[in-house]
């Protein structure tokens, strides 16, 4: 109350006017100034900082404080002892060395398509997995009659709420050849049916076991403990999304003759589908970029077959120390997850025009 | 999409018209599923909590017992101990990780609401542009920034030795993780505040409250399920945060769980302390994996909601 008398009985002069007309501007300004001066410093200037490393031949010499600036990415003395023995990208030339696969220090089976289709392949096998596994759950328990639903969906929540670090590093331990889980689970199921003991090396066999897929065993250890990891979430939004539907469409339905089956592919899924392409957008960029699971469980092993574009960025400052060559590489992912988001919105776009 | 927040509470049923009951073949048929399903969720939980109870104390299991034969805690005993060969301490760990946890949580709530608040209600000049800032960040991995981040924060001493600089220190790791906390904390906030109707905002300006009464008066309590669970979610982030810390921090007395964690799971199976390694996984997921449940409905439609944008 005090606020407005006061405003009332000072007749506004020249300035005060503009004070009190920018009052709503200065407090949003206000409001945004800690936020904003924190992320200049600690989120958008390494962000810069990077871009600019990334034309640089920066490396452990440049890490020392007063240390003298790294030189240009071709002018550096990798540059000159290169393959090649010659540089010719000028600025570009990390990113000319990333694409060619020539970098500075000889690194084993490094290739950046290769680390790029790896990612999107397992990208794309891995979400429509959850989803389609994680809708059909969801419509599982939703059914009618069903008896202990409550213990089921405490169970079915529990890959959500554990850390997915520590879900990694148990899988990967499950998946040891000698005393691993898995490989004795799968040799007492072969004792029932008489057969030998299991002793699959899951995370190191070079040779893929689909011979016609270039798949190496480890992809499928990964998948089997994303998929493991995945579902719920999805489940979780179906089973939102299921209880929102009107019972009424599927008595109509019924009355009208329509099987389970139709019922379910006319009704169901297209009222799952707003709520699961969101969901799925959500899944496909956690996954692209599941750093912790793959540099946990497989270590992008056997002979870097299960690396992906993250822990390949990883492994340039942690192993190779290559900063300027890691800057880089961090601005092609940017790159192409930005090309990743326009392509799944395009995709969340054309599928949403829908006319229930 | 705010459905979803309901998922999990098992919702009385609306039934309305007469349900014909699901036959005991059906019944049969879904529960042996769901079971196998269960089964399957529940193996892997099963198996370390059994490691980590085998009153044998195994050092390299080569069967799978899922029921040990008695219960010891030994494992527990030696891993609240030292965990590893580090000189350093379960309890040491626990506060290192808890620092990186509440300082993360606490700092990117505190600075990113009145942000968020800004995005969601004002409409100032440079908004989207800013929006779009943080938008761009969030697509980011944290991994994307490591370089900079490690190469800069090199550079700032902090103690008498070269070494000692701000790169090989828990403030170090904490910032770092804060440049990627804060704009999902801001975004993910700016997404509760725009489902709260501006009724009763505008009703306290008629009444004469400054931005700052409606701010701290009329938004924030209404805010206080969201800023829980952004600042949970910035904690487990810190507390489970593994990549910055491996490649920052090199004395033993910063490290943080998950690196011993790591450590533990060792590089060949023969020398993983298996018992051990159990009881520490258990340790370090349970006290998250607890809040997690409590907080589980609110997480999930605030996660969706962030999705939809």
């Amino acid at each position: 109350m005090a606020a407005i008398t006061r405003e009332r009985q000072a007749p506004p002069g020249g300035f005060r006017r503009w004070w009190n007309r920018t009052l709503t501007l200065r407090t949003a300004w206000l409001y945004l100034a800690p936020a904003f001066i924190i992320m200049a410093v600690i989120t958008f200037y390494p962000l810069f900082y990077e871009v600019w490393m990334s034309t640089t031949a920066y490396d452990v010499k440049n890490l020392r404080i007063n240390a003298p600036a790294p030189p240009r990415a071709d002018q550096s003395d990798a540059c000159q002892s290169n393959l090649q023995g010659t540089c010719t990208w000028g600025l570009l030339e990390n990113y000319h060395q990333i694409f060619t696969g020539d970098l500075p220090i000889a690194v084993a089976n490094f290739s950046f398509w290769n680390v790029l289709a790896f990612n999107l392949v397992w990208t794309f096998t891995n979400v429509p997995v959850h989803v389609v596994i994680g809708v059909l759950i969801a419509v599982l328990l939703n059914v009618k009659g069903l008896w202990f639903k409550r213990f089921y969906r405490a169970i079915y929540i529990l890959p959500i709420v554990l850390p997915s670090l520590v879900i990694a590093v148990v899988w990967r331990n499950m998946f040891d050849s000698e005393y691993g889980a898995i490989n004795q689970l799968l040799s007492s199921l072969s004792h029932v049916f008489g057969g030998a003991p299991v002793a699959l090396r899951w995370l190191d066999q070079v040779e893929p076991p689909i011979s016609f897929l270039p798949l190496p065993l480890s992809y499928f250890a990964l998948l089997i403990t994303n998929i493991w990891l995945g579902w719920p979430f999805m489940t979780i939004v179906a089973t939102g999304a299921l209880q929102s539907i009107p019972a009424d469409l599927y008595e109509a339905a019924s009355i009208d003759g329509a099987s389970p089956r139709q019922q379910f592919m006319s009704i169901t899924v297209p009222l799952l589908r707003p709520a699961m392409i969101p969901a799925a957008v959500y899944g496909i960029v956690a996954t692209f970029n599941l750093f912790n699971l793959i540099y946990l469980l497989s270590g992008g092993g056997p002979l870097r077959q299960t690396e992906i574009l993250v822990t390949t960025a990883y492994r340039l400052v942690n192993e190779q120390r290559l900063y300027g060559v890691a800057a880089s590489f961090s601005v092609i992912i940017f790159f192409v997850l930005l090309g990743l988001t326009l392509l799944t919105n395009r995709i969340t776009k054309a599928t949403e025009r829908y006319d229930i | 999409m705010a459905t979803s927040a309901t998922a999990l509470s098992n919702q009385p049923m609306r039934a309305k018209r007469p349900k014909p009951q699901l036959s005991y073949g059906r019944q049969i048929l879904y529960q042996v599923m769901l079971l196998l399903i269960a089964f399957i969720v529940i193996f892997p939980i099963l198996w370390v909590i059994s490691l980590s109870l085998d009153p044998r104390n195994i050092s390299r299991p080569t069967e799978l017992t899922l029921i040990p034969p008695g219960a010891s805690v030994k494992a527990y005993e030696k891993v609240l101990q030292q965990p590893t060969a580090n000189p350093v301490s379960f309890g040491q760990l626990a506060l290192n990780s808890l620092q990186l946890g509440a300082g993360v949580g606490i700092f990117s709530v505190l600075i990113g609401v009145s942000a968020a608040y800004v995005f969601s209600r004002f409409d100032i000049p440079g908004r989207r542009v800013l929006m779009l800032a943080v938008l761009t960040v969030l697509m980011l991995p944290s991994i994307g920034t490591i370089a900079p981040l490690f190469v800069l924060l090199n550079k700032i001493q902090i103690g008498a030795t070269p070494a000692d600089s701000l790169r090989n220190s828990l403030l170090g790791v904490g910032l770092s993780i804060i440049s990627g906390a804060l704009p999902f904390a801001i975004w993910n906030l700016k997404g509760y505040l725009d489902t709260i109707p501006r009724d009763l905002e505008e009703a306290g300006r008629i009444d004469g409250a400054s931005h700052n009464q409606v701010f701290l008066s009329i938004i924030l309590p209404l805010a206080v399920p969201a800023l829980a669970v952004t600042g949970f979610l910035g904690f487990l982030t810190g507390w489970t945060e593994f990549a910055l810390s491996w490649q920052f921090l090199t004395r033993p007395e910063n490290f943080t769980l998950t690196m011993s964690l790591w450590n533990m799971t060792g590089q060949y199976a023969s020398t993983t302390p298996w018992s051990e390694f159990s009881a520490m996984s258990l340790l370090v997921a349970a006290p998250v994996a607890v809040v997690y449940l409590a907080l589980q409905k609110y997480i999930v439609s605030g996660l969706t909601l962030g999705s939809v944008k």
